[in-house]
């Protein structure tokens, strides 16, 4: 069962990827292609992880695969919450690629097969896991939306923006969605990171790496709140800073996980 | 048949055009004298007087028409006008909806022009279907394809790219500096996307009010524009000044009470009113005319290459009206020839009747029997008289039918 759905939930991530990748040279009836690819990936994907929870004895993604499974997901369904509008295909381009690459990883570490019993209580995984990888996925989209604006400000600087009218989102748009995402994402993070502590600070285990870029990375989003909306920061520097947090997002989630949880 | 007279830009001079426009109350009236017993649409714009007709003797008579509108000899006439038939006007009259005939490719007003022209026409059972399915094609292109998307002329482009930045432009604010016609072209384009002109400033103050008032706006001197940055999100410059109305210290000094909001700035003046070193700052975004010529430049060749697949869709309409003509042909001969069989039939059972004395059963059972004679002979006649008509062959097949069977004729 989980092959059958893991399967066709990669070709469809794969065929959003590459339908993307044709509605950039030419946009039209492939962009439609790549949206339905994204929400059939999304529909089995989703079936994939319900399967695996039915046969799981507690939380089935407290490993470093799974939880790389169940963040592709999180990632899949932070980006159809507006993915599906036509000016953000662009968007897609980044996203969808990174997701099947993320699934064929997940699957290569065993995280997308049925899980073995976690000595972690699902409740502390629920709360660690599940917020801090939905905190993970929002950043990453977050990143994608300030890569597009810094690509679409530098585009409209260097007076090239004929080919982009119409096709992207507006700067305006791009910054005020991000800066939601990530304002939404914190809270996440931050209650994944206390339950993380509490933990720590009951079992007296040691800090490790992941733990500490973990804590750097909500001091770069928090700092990222505070300058977006009390300071009123705007443009390219907080596009910027959201991108150093994603460059701590992507060492914690893949470099440094592999020990976490062992 | 369906037949097309007209004159249009390919070929035909502005000074004729001009004469030859029918203004839409003037068409109608125009549709009903020629549409006599007939049917007649009259599509009048300012680049285009075509005539739509079905009728006897339509060619001559839109032929006339156009000459008297126009003022032309029949000699002058003969080397602009056009005519097409049939499939060959449906295709036209499609390409015209669809913008592929417009100076500019994709171009929006002509839909409505369309759509006018046939509320205004006589139509029938012809028109009527060409028209709609014109409309229709117009709309799918305009859907299916971005060939209408992008800006086509200046004060487009300068909205299309602020738009760009801020997205919809509802609650934007604009200031004008200059209150000539360029600068209301664009504050039209602005407005028509929803953002409000609160400013006009111009040396000549009451120019500036008129202006203003007539987008519920406020005039101001020039010399309030820098005090006025930090409230607008967008300027628009076109004045005659030989020297910068704008210089960059002059923004830099409003950024701070923006808080990071983008400024973006049209310079439409030639020679330019604001200085382009505003550019390099931060959030700004200055487009002058060469910018915004290289903009509709680049989605005018944009909307040449969607042209390709407008057309095919164009031609797939096409062909649709040519099939529901066709099938127009073969359908009373694929009548007449079932009513003339279930004629002869009933004719023949009724003397067997009368010869053989049939009980009831016995009738019922022969009334089945011929039925379903007369059903099998004609069904292969039937499907390939239809199969014809899908082709190109469907009249000269529906007359051959006509002729071998006698339809008709005892009328």
């Amino acid at each position: 069962m989980v092959e059958l759905l893991f399967w066709p939930a990669l070709v469809a991530y794969g065929e959003a990827a590459l339908a993307y990748a044709g509605d950039a040279r030419r946009p039209g009836g492939a962009g439609r292609l790549a949206t339905w690819g994204v929400r059939l990936g999304w529909l089995l994907q989703t079936g994939l992880l319900v399967v695996q929870a039915a046969r799981a004895d507690g939380f089935p993604w407290g490993t470093w695969a799974g939880s790389l499974n169940l963040f592709v997901w999180l990632v899949v369904s932070v980006y159809l919450v507006w993915g599906c509008r036509s000016r953000f295909r662009l968007l897609g381009l980044a996203v969808m690629p990174l997701a099947a690459a993320l699934l064929v990883l997940a699957r290569v570490g065993g995280g997308t097969g049925d899980a073995g019993r976690s000595h972690y209580s699902t409740a502390f995984l629920v709360l660690h896991v599940g917020l801090v990888s939905f905190a993970f996925a929002a950043f990453t989209l977050s990143a994608g939306l300030s890569a597009l604006y810094l690509w679409q400000e530098r585009r409209l600087k260097g007076r090239r923006a004929g080919g982009l009218l119409g096709r992207a989102p507006s700067l305006v748009t791009l910054e005020s969605i991000a800066g939601r995402t990530i304002a939404v994402a914190l809270p996440a993070l931050t209650i994944g990171i206390v339950a993380g502590l509490v933990r720590v600070s009951d079992q007296g285990t040691a800090f490790d790496a992941l733990m500490v870029v973990t804590l750097v990375t909500w001091l770069v989003y928090a700092a990222y709140v505070v300058l977006r909306f009390e300071v009123g920061w705007r443009g390219r520097r907080v596009a910027y800073l959201a991108l150093a947090g994603f460059a701590l997002v992507i060492v914690a989630r893949l470099g440094l996980q592999l020990s976490h949880f062992s | 048949m369906l037949t097309l007279v007209g004159l249009s830009h390919r070929g035909t001079p502005i000074a004729v055009r001009e004469r030859a426009f029918v203004p839409l109350p003037q068409a109608a009236e125009l549709a009903r004298e020629l549409a006599a017993d007939g049917e007649a649409v009259c599509l009048s714009t300012c680049n285009r007087t075509e005539l739509y007709l079905v009728g006897e003797d339509a060619e001559r008579r839109g032929h006339a028409a156009l000459a008297r509108l126009s003022g032309l000899s029949d000699e002058e006439l003969g080397s602009v006008v056009y005519r097409l038939t049939g499939e060959g006007a449906a295709l036209h009259l499609f390409r015209v909806a669809a913008g592929l005939d417009s100076m500019v490719p994709g171009e929006g007003e002509i839909l409505g022009q369309v759509r006018a022209a046939f509320e205004a026409g006589v139509t029938g059972a012809v028109l009527d279907r060409l028209f709609r399915q014109a409309l229709h094609a117009g709309k799918k292109v305009r859907a299916e394809t971005a060939i209408a998307e992008s800006p086509a002329s200046v004060s487009s482009a300068g909205a299309a790219l602020a738009q760009q930045v801020f997205g919809r432009l509802d609650g934007c604010r604009v200031l004008l500096i200059g209150a000539g016609h360029v600068a209301e072209l664009c504050a039209r384009s602005l407005a028509a996307r929803g953002a409000r002109i609160v400013f006009v400033a111009n040396r000549a103050r009451e120019r500036a009010d008129g202006l203003a008032a007539r987008f519920d706006g406020e005039g101001i001197d020039l010399e309030e524009v820098p005090s006025r940055l930090g409230g607008v999100d967008v300027v628009v410059s076109s004045t005659g000044s030989p020297g910068w109305l704008l210089r960059r210290a002059q923004v830099e000094a409003a950024l701070g009470e923006r808080k990071g909001r983008p400024l973006f700035l049209i310079d439409l003046a030639v020679p330019r009113d604001l200085d382009p070193a505003i550019h390099e700052l931060d959030s700004c975004y200055l487009y002058d005319i060469d910018d915004l010529e290289a903009v509709v430049a680049e989605s005018l060749a944009g909307r040449r290459r969607e042209a390709a697949r407008a057309e095919a869709i164009v031609a797939e309409e096409a062909e649709r009206f040519r099939e529901w003509q066709a099938s127009r042909e073969v359908v009373p001969a694929i009548a007449s020839l079932r009513a003339r069989a279930e004629e002869i039939r009933t004719a023949e059972l009724a003397r067997a009747r009368g010869r053989l004395g049939l009980s009831e059963s016995q009738h019922a059972a022969v009334e089945s029997m011929t039925a379903q004679i007369v059903n099998k002979l004609l069904h292969l006649p039937t499907v390939r008289l239809k199969e014809a008509a899908a082709g190109a062959n469907g009249g000269t097949y529906a007359e051959a039918v006509r002729h071998l069977f006698g339809l008709g004729e005892e009328e």
